[in-house]
């Protein structure tokens, strides 16, 4: 099945063995098929625990996620794994095959698909990332905007419903913000972006939540909640000094 | 100082098209493992089934056009193993020859050679396989002969990360060495021991993350299989071949 799919977290708490505080609390968000929403908040809010409940990676301790028509338990993990896609943050974690062809290739792999069939997912997911001169490469001889693409390719070849990317601008050179933020408007996936790259935020997404003490604080347009600075800076938000505020389209 | 740029896999592997690097994975490494265990086997009396397994070496280099120069640099791997067996002709007891100046053990003279010519010989056959065969493929090859999946696992991600690993401690030598720590002197050594602790931790930190990126996209403990085509009946022939031939000098060695 391809498309997008609405996520339903509802109800959502899990804390860390040993820590006091719990990372999520009680939360509640619903994310609409298609939708491109960015999750922000300061470091240390939960954004990445928040990402990685999405495909089954944490388990709540209490409450409820929805992917589509599932809902996330052992018996649909497998399932859920394969509609939701998770682009790490750190791209040498994401691509730990010998070649780019390997590593797009072992998602397909995983779900027992033919050769051919593999191979047909390959390239259409590196042609989706305009990455298709990259299949024969290592990924240690990839540049940091490449590797990202690489990444991204490594899911998309598991024709996701959902894509969750944690941080994906962090260790791109201005150039690789602009053509990360060009590739993903065009994907038709539903998209999670954690970040705090407020810029990319607003240039890829239609909606914004902050989460800020386990729960979603503000949920709001990127634009409008760029205009307010005060409630930027009660949860530790801020533009990078001298940027401009453009959307793409 | 060890260069570790060049020591890592990507310069293992030399590109060529020659038989030998056409065959298939598994049988090329059951053929390695076959006539190194024979090696092994070879009584150390035996010159003359080691000549003949010198040959087959030397054959099988020659057919996948690999540079001899290449092949001695690599076999210098084997130096600090083998180093100590020259010690065995003085330490050795029983009878002693006069070499020159000096009475060696002749028991010990026999154990040196037993132990250096083996030693080359099966170095100079992994060397041969090594460098005909990818990384990738000698990991399809493991699978295949039925490794267990952790081990093939465990072998592959040594080699993706090792690069990293190595750039890793590169930029915490950099960070010492711009604070003005340039150790010299073995006393010198304990900022060293502290970072491997580091480097050991931000690894298993890593692993633990791989994982996760794994389990993400469907993997449940097996390795898919994307290699390249199976083995043919050739294949196992031509690669087993070097091991028969050395079975039967030894054979004949012993009938002899």
């Amino acid at each position: 099945m391809n498309g997008a799919a609405q996520i339903t977290v509802e109800g959502v708490s899990f804390a860390y063995p040993g820590a006091a505080q719990p990372v999520l609390d009680d939360l509640d968000v619903t994310i609409e098929s298609g939708e491109r929403v960015a999750v922000l908040g300061p470091n240390g809010s939960g954004k990445t625990t928040f990402a990685l409940h999405l495909n089954g990676l944490l388990n709540p301790h209490t409450g409820s996620i929805g992917i589509g028509d599932l809902t996330l338990g052992p018996d649909t993990l497998a399932e859920v794994r394969r509609q939701v896609g998770v682009v790490f943050q750190n791209a040498d974690d994401q691509l730990f095959m010998h070649s780019v062809y390997d590593d797009v290739a072992f998602g397909p792999a995983n779900l027992g698909l033919t050769a051919d069939a593999i191979d047909q997912r390959v390239s259409d997911a590196l042609a989706a990332v305009n990455g298709t001169d990259l299949a024969d490469k290592t990924p240690h001889h990839l540049s940091g905007g490449e590797k990202r693409r690489a990444a991204i390719a490594t899911v998309l070849s598991m024709n996701p419903r959902v894509l969750v990317l944690d941080e994906p601008t962090s260790g791109l050179d201005p150039v690789g913000r602009h053509e990360l933020a060009d590739l993903l408007v065009t994907l038709p996936q539903t998209q999670v972006i954690v970040t705090h790259d407020l810029p990319f935020a607003l240039a890829t997404c239609t909606r914004a939540v902050v989460l800020d003490g386990g729960t979603i604080q503000v949920d709001m347009d990127p634009d409008a909640l760029l205009d307010d600075p005060e409630l930027l800076a009660r949860h530790r938000l801020a533009l990078p000094f001298g940027y401009g505020r453009t959307r793409s389209s | 100082m060890i260069d570790l740029q060049t020591s890592t896999h990507r310069h293992l592997h030399v590109h060529g098209t020659s038989p030998i690097h056409g065959l298939a994975p598994e049988a090329k490494l059951a053929g390695l493992v076959a006539f190194v265990l024979i090696v092994a086997l070879t009584p150390r009396e035996w010159v003359a089934a080691f000549a003949i397994e010198l040959a087959l070496v030397v054959a099988a280099i020659t057919t996948a056009h690999l540079r001899p120069t290449l092949v001695l640099r690599r076999l210098g791997a084997i130096i600090p193993f083998v180093a100590f067996a020259l010690a065995l002709p003085v330490v050795g007891d029983g009878s002693t020859t006069d070499v020159g100046p000096f009475a060696l053990s002749v028991d010990g003279l026999w154990a040196m050679w037993n132990i250096l010519a083996k030693a080359t010989l099966g170095a100079s056959a992994s060397i041969i396989v090594t460098a005909t065969t990818p990384i990738p493929q000698l990991l399809t090859g493991l699978s295949r002969l039925r490794v267990p999946p952790t081990i093939v696992g465990i072998i592959g991600f040594m080699f993706r990360y090792l690069d990293l690993i190595v750039d890793e401690l590169t930029r915490m030598r950099r960070a010492m060495r711009s604070r003005g720590y340039d150790p010299q002197w073995l006393w010198q050594a304990r900022p060293i021991a502290a970072s491997a602790g580091t480097l050991f931790v931000r690894t298993y930190e890593r692993g633990e993350r791989v994982h996760d990126a794994m389990a993400a996209r469907g993997y449940a403990g097996t390795m898919p299989d994307l290699g390249t085509e199976s083995a043919e009946p050739s294949d196992w022939v031509v690669a087993l071949t070097p091991a028969c031939i050395a079975v039967a000098a030894v054979t004949a060695g012993g009938l002899w």
